[in-house]
């Protein structure tokens, strides 16, 4: 390369923030010292979804590979989790990497299928092998049939013996694996893969045009993204130690509600599924009394901003002020290091 | 049950699916774009039946006069005021904004009507049954359906291959700008698309809510179900969706001779092992 030019990564404004993600973090990972166990509660869901986000956000936003079924990993992962816990006793801990294996191991074979359709017909065909899943499950008795099972308390004691010692690390684990995500999300596109992936993004014949294999990069973030997801999915069914076929699977819980996020926060960026998950609770919170109303408000709202605000709030703030938090992009600047 | 029942019955279903399936196909037709919330639209229009039984005291059938031309007029609005804006390129709008759409009609039905499980009652159409030669009974109301649902796909072939707008509709379908050029106003022809999607989606509403039960959260299962009968069938091809949707239904009675449980399991199945060995469907359309 001309020695006259510098690759730069970083802008002024990501580097102050993260100095500023670097205090959060530290905060929030002394909560349990300071905080009361509601917040701890709520933080720990929190990171649960910003993780489940960030992974669609790769999938529908970056790899074009818009997703229904991603709680059939949830659910695969869950699964993995309580047979691995209840018949091979494996530490819970352990387990949860180990779910993420599995998950990814399976997402091979449904990716042979459902990669045969394009588009929004490969949206409904992940959501049908969601249901494939879900069903086959349901007619498992050793695995509690349609009701469901739940973790041992002999099992749950080898996590800690107190409930308050459990509750701290459930909750380093969710924020941990919020921060692992985020962390691989961003790693994977910095890298020759991310480059790849944004082009696909920007245009999928152009980047093919250019020399991307786009098969082969789809496939590997569709892996990933399945590791993680059962991972993920091990890790809330384990804090909520009972698991059954209509809750491991729920569409509204593991997908609606993350395509919300990803929706409002803006598609495409490492940032808008923060914005999304921050506005989400808010909204939560605020109509927690009105019942139903909550999802028919959600959907509105999500089908406003793809029709007015497609790139979401994220997409709006960065072009209005050229900021870039998590920045992707490589400038060239003249002149030596 | 023998072979011959199960075939009988499974090829009675598959009109019902059939019924489901005919919108969903026209929109991706013409269109391009999978409506998430056909599903909870054929919920909506048993539910529209349901208020017309209530409030006029007519037939369930009858119902069928006031709820067609309601959901004629809703498909046209709908396309043309929302879903005509998220065409393009880019797939994600009308995905998510039907999407959206779908989690909206669902729990807009919820607050109105409950989480209750409902049925038109039809009196004696409900149970009478033709007997056949072999002892095997097959019901007047699930015949009957499968006659409406061919006659709809009759009516629909011809409207499509025997009148100007079918014309207008292929060659939108076709290539939208060279249509344009030539004088079609697409957004109307879009609109009509989907109004005469949902006029049919009426129809699957009335015959769904007399055949079975039904409540507000109902509907996805409608839309996979019509998506399957789609791909099995091989997409752009009206007959062939009726083709697919009866070896849906005959693989899910297939599946609940063996096991009530597996029923809708072994329809899945039988649209995964067609996607894998004929990724086109049983009947692609030949290329044009």
């Amino acid at each position: 390369m001309d020695p006259n030019f510098t690759v730069e990564r970083g802008t002024t404004a990501s580097r102050r923030f993260a100095v500023l993600g670097g205090v959060l973090v530290v905060a929030l990972a002394t909560l349990p010292f300071w905080g009361d166990t509601a917040s701890m509660r709520l933080i720990a869901e929190m990171a649960t979804y910003l993780a489940l986000a960030q992974l669609w956000n790769l999938l529908a936003g970056y790899a074009g590979l818009v997703s229904v079924g991603q709680q059939a990993f949830v659910g695969l992962g869950g699964y993995a989790l309580f047979v691995m816990c209840g018949w091979y006793g494996i530490h819970p801990l352990l387990a949860i990497p180990l779910a993420g294996i599995v998950s990814a191991a399976l997402s091979l074979p449904i990716a042979f299928i459902v990669f045969r359709l394009r588009g929004a017909q490969f949206a409904v065909g992940t959501w049908v092998v969601a249901e494939i899943c879900q069903l086959l499950i349901a007619l498992m008795s050793s695995l509690g049939a349609g009701s469901g099972q739940s973790l041992t308390p002999a099992i749950v004691r080898t996590v800690a013996a107190s409930k308050a010692d459990r509750d701290m690390i459930f909750y380093w684990c969710s924020l941990g694996i919020a921060l692992i995500v985020l962390g691989l999300v961003y790693a994977l596109l910095r890298s020759r893969h991310g480059l790849a992936l944004t082009a696909i993004r920007d245009s999928e014949q152009a980047s093919r045009s250019v020399g991307v294999d786009t098969f082969r990069t789809k496939l590997l973030t569709y892996v990933v993204v399945a590791f993680a997801t059962g991972g993920v999915g091990a890790l809330i069914f384990l804090q909520k130690l009972r698991i059954s076929p209509a809750a491991g699977f729920s569409l509204n819980d593991w997908t609606v509600v993350v395509i919300f996020m990803v929706v409002i926060g803006g598609i495409g960026t490492i940032e808008g599924p923060i914005v999304g998950l921050v506005i989400y609770f808010v909204l939560r919170q605020l109509l927690a009394d009105y019942g139903s109303w909550y999802l028919i408000v959600m959907g509105c709202v999500a089908v406003f901003f793809m029709l007015r605000a497609r790139d979401g709030i994220w997409g709006w703030i960065a072009q209005r002020w050229q900021l870039h938090l998590f920045p992707l992009r490589r400038n060239f600047r003249r002149g030596g290091p | 049950m023998g072979i011959v029942s199960i075939v009988i019955q499974g090829t009675l279903l598959g009109g019902l699916y059939a019924l489901f399936a005919v919108g969903l196909s026209l929109t991706f037709g013409i269109m391009r774009i999978i409506n998430i919330g056909h599903g909870d639209l054929i919920v909506l229009a048993a539910f529209v039946a349901m208020v017309c039984v209530r409030a006029l005291g007519i037939h369930p059938l009858a119902t069928l006069v006031v709820v067609v031309p309601v959901m004629f007029g809703l498909g046209y609005v709908l396309q043309r005021g929302l879903l005509n804006r998220t065409l393009g390129d880019n797939i994600l709008p009308p995905l998510l904004v039907t999407f959206g759409l779908s989690v909206i009609i669902q729990n807009v039905l919820l607050e109105m009507f409950g989480a209750d499980t409902r049925r038109l009652n039809v009196g004696a159409l409900e149970t009478s049954s033709i007997l056949l030669p072999g002892g095997i009974s097959v019901g007047v109301f699930p015949l009957m359906t499968f006659a409406v649902a061919v006659l709809v796909l009759g009516a629909l072939q011809l409207l499509f291959f025997r009148s100007d707008l079918g014309r207008a509709f292929r060659a939108t379908s076709d290539n939208p700008v060279t249509a344009g050029l030539m004088g079609i106003d697409n957004r109307h022809l879009y609109a009509l698309a989907m109004a005469i999607a949902l006029a049919v989606t009426a129809v699957a509403g009335v015959f769904l809510a007399i055949r079975s039960n039904f409540d507000p959260a109902v509907g996805p299962d409608r839309l996979i179900y019509a998506f399957e009968a789609i791909i099995i069938g091989g997409l752009g091809n009206l007959w062939g969706t009726l083709l697919g949707a009866v070896v849906l239904g005959i693989a899910q009675s297939a599946g609940a001779a063996f096991d009530p449980q597996w029923q809708i399991l072994t329809g899945h199945l039988a649209f995964l092992v067609v996607l894998v060995l004929r990724p086109d469907g049983l009947f692609p359309r030949t290329r044009d």
